[in-house]
């Protein structure tokens, strides 16, 4: 019961931590270089977007200055003192706000059923044809590279100012977004199925209904909530290009410095935002638990 | 024919089948109600935004006709003149997103702690850590632009600051869910041998949640140089100052040029981030 520690000679020990100490030796360089590589890039960047961190020093005092402002009126008093005359243009704007949610609705509807169509031909586990999943890969990866000012841009001079282009624009990106998310989920569906419905005699559309769709309605549908989320902020901004939707108001409101009207619109948009987060993640719980259920 | 007689029986015996087994063959009327109504406002809805967004088919079809004609003029690509100034301002973007990315992950790494449950014991302070961040990512990039414009003037420095802004938001949701989910043992096992609270982050969760955090801030990288390619648009610095004037003057080949350009730039960034990813936390697919 020796209950004292058993202690290797110094000459052996040392031979013993020669390899680890290289090691350490070794990933601490490793390091240092990774270090040393990553403040080159940063020099560099700075240099590159012109940070003047004494500029910046001199001028941060307007951000919250900038917000402090935005929370007052025009005669000085606090916003919260004259509701009536902060939300003055409560109504335009509530209506501008639900033309924002109707782009982002109509954009991810029209986005999802897009993915859903084009995810088939995309995944490698049900379109044995490799140039046909090339050309549908090809294509959802430009659709979602692009941002979807980009396109909003775009249509707005090829059909007109209005929230047309808008929901195009969300749509094109919403389809590349779901579309590639949609088919990594059909690859990892269970065969066994297909393989039944196949075997059955089922032609590739019976196989769809029956043996894949079952199985990814619900991830489907989770992460078009998702995205619906993602583009009605999308569809907040889409009015800076002319786009349609409140972007117009806050834009106007932003570079002819009327002041509260910005805190107003913010805090409408902020709000809107967070009670669609809520909602949709209540709603994606209740489908999982529905999920389990079953 | 050899193949039909089994296949008859089979199918002889279908409605004893579905009788058995009525319960799989049909859904409840309940369940069934449920879809149709569901169904149905979703198009009803559709329908209305229709409407009320004022589309037409005649707006939709001479719109088409432009387009066709605008990307018939895309092609070939090419830079025009301004070959070095788009690729000036295709550096800056890419800087852009360098500075914000990293200089929002530096600063909400310590805040993402206070908004943990698991490590914060003063709920009010949890609760507001995480609405703040919620407020801030309620606000989209574009809008942070024309506010940090306001303060820095004109240029990428508002780009950067917007871009730092709007992801301190996300990253302090992500980081602080990513300390959430950690294992507990280890912050229990740097306590019970006499370390502080401090030393518990430090070396129970912080090795935990460190890989996590990196390949989350990597792949933020890629999705920054995204929008930092749009906030040109309002005037805050990189590539998307010279899309939006060539869209707005309508010179097709140089619009095409760019968006190539932006392409391949993310295609670029997009492999340098997972090979960065794989050589820093090793091969592991990312819990994101």
């Amino acid at each position: 019961m020796a209950s004292a520690l058993f202690r290797l000679p110094d000459h052996q020990v040392d031979v013993l931590l020669a390899p680890y100490a290289a090691a350490a030796r070794i990933r601490r360089m490793s390091t240092l270089l990774g270090v040393a590589a990553l403040a080159v890039a940063i020099v560099l960047a700075g240099l590159m977007s012109e940070i003047k961190p004494a500029n910046f020093l001199q001028n941060l005092h307007k951000f919250p200055d900038y917000i402090g402002r935005i929370f007052f009126l025009d005669d000085g008093r606090l916003v919260f003192a004259d509701f009536g005359e902060w939300y003055w243009g409560l109504g335009k704007w509530l209506a501008k706000l639900g033309d924002t949610l109707l782009i982002a609705y109509l954009g991810t509807l029209m986005g999802a059923i897009g993915g859903f169509l084009l995810c088939f031909a995309a995944s490698n586990n049900l379109t044995t044809s490799k140039t046909a999943r090339f050309i549908s890969r090809r294509f959802l990866e430009f659709f979602r590279t692009v941002p979807e000012l980009v396109f909003a841009l775009l249509f707005v001079v090829a059909f007109g100012l209005g929230p047309l282009p808008g929901v195009l624009a969300i749509f094109i990106h919403t389809m590349g977004a779901l579309g590639k998310l949609f088919s990594e989920v059909v690859e990892n569906i269970d065969m066994k199925t297909v393989d039944g419905a196949l075997a059955s005699g089922a032609s590739r559309w019976q196989v769809i209904r029956f043996a894949v769709v079952p199985q990814i309605l619900t991830n489907f549908i989770s992460y078009a909530l998702l995205r619906f989320e993602i583009n009605v902020r999308g569809a907040s901004v889409m009015g800076f290009v002319g786009a349609g939707g409140i972007g117009q108001d806050l834009i106007e409101a932003i570079r002819k410095y009327y002041y509260s009207d910005v805190s107003a619109i913010l805090l409408l948009i902020i709000g809107c935002v967070m009670v669609i987060d809520v909602l949709t993640e209540r709603i994606r719980h209740g489908l999982l638990s529905m999920e389990r259920a079953t | 024919m050899n193949r039909s007689g089994p296949k008859h029986a089979m199918f002889s015996d279908l409605a004893s089948v579905s009788a058995r087994h009525a319960g799989l063959m049909k859904d409840s009327p309940r369940t069934r109600a449920l879809v149709v109504t569901v169904v149905v406002l979703l198009t009803g809805l559709a329908l209305f935004a229709l409407l009320r967004l004022e589309f037409s088919l005649g707006r939709i079809g001479t719109g088409l006709a432009q387009l066709a004609h605008f990307i018939s003029l895309m092609f070939p690509p090419s830079p025009g003149t301004q070959l070095s100034a788009f690729l000036t301002a295709l550096g800056e973007t890419v800087a852009i997103a360098f500075l914000g990315t990293l200089f929002a992950a530096i600063c909400s790494f310590p805040i993402a702690f206070l908004a943990s449950r698991n490590v914060m014991p003063v709920r009010v302070v949890q609760f507001m850590t995480r609405r703040f961040s919620d407020t801030i990512r309620g606000v989209d990039t574009l809008i942070w632009a024309l506010i940090w414009i306001n303060v820095v003037g004109l240029g990428p420095f508002a780009g950067v600051l917007a871009i730092l802004t709007s992801d301190i938001g996300s990253f302090i949701k992500l980081f602080s869910e990513a300390v959430e989910a950690i294992d507990n043992k280890p912050r229990e096992g740097v306590i019970a041998s006499g370390g502080s609270d401090l030393h518990g982050v430090c070396f129970g969760i912080v090795p935990q949640v460190l890989p996590v955090l990196i390949s989350q801030v990597l792949y933020y990288f890629e999705s920054n140089t995204r929008s930092a390619t749009i906030i040109g648009i309002v005037g805050a610095g990189g590539i998307g100052l010279h899309l939006a004037e060539m869209i707005r003057t309508y010179e097709w080949d140089q619009v095409s040029f760019i968006i190539l350009m932006i392409l391949i730039t993310v295609a670029v960034i997009d492999l340098v981030s997972s090979r960065l990813r794989t050589a820093i936390i090793g091969k592991r697919t990312a819990a994101i």
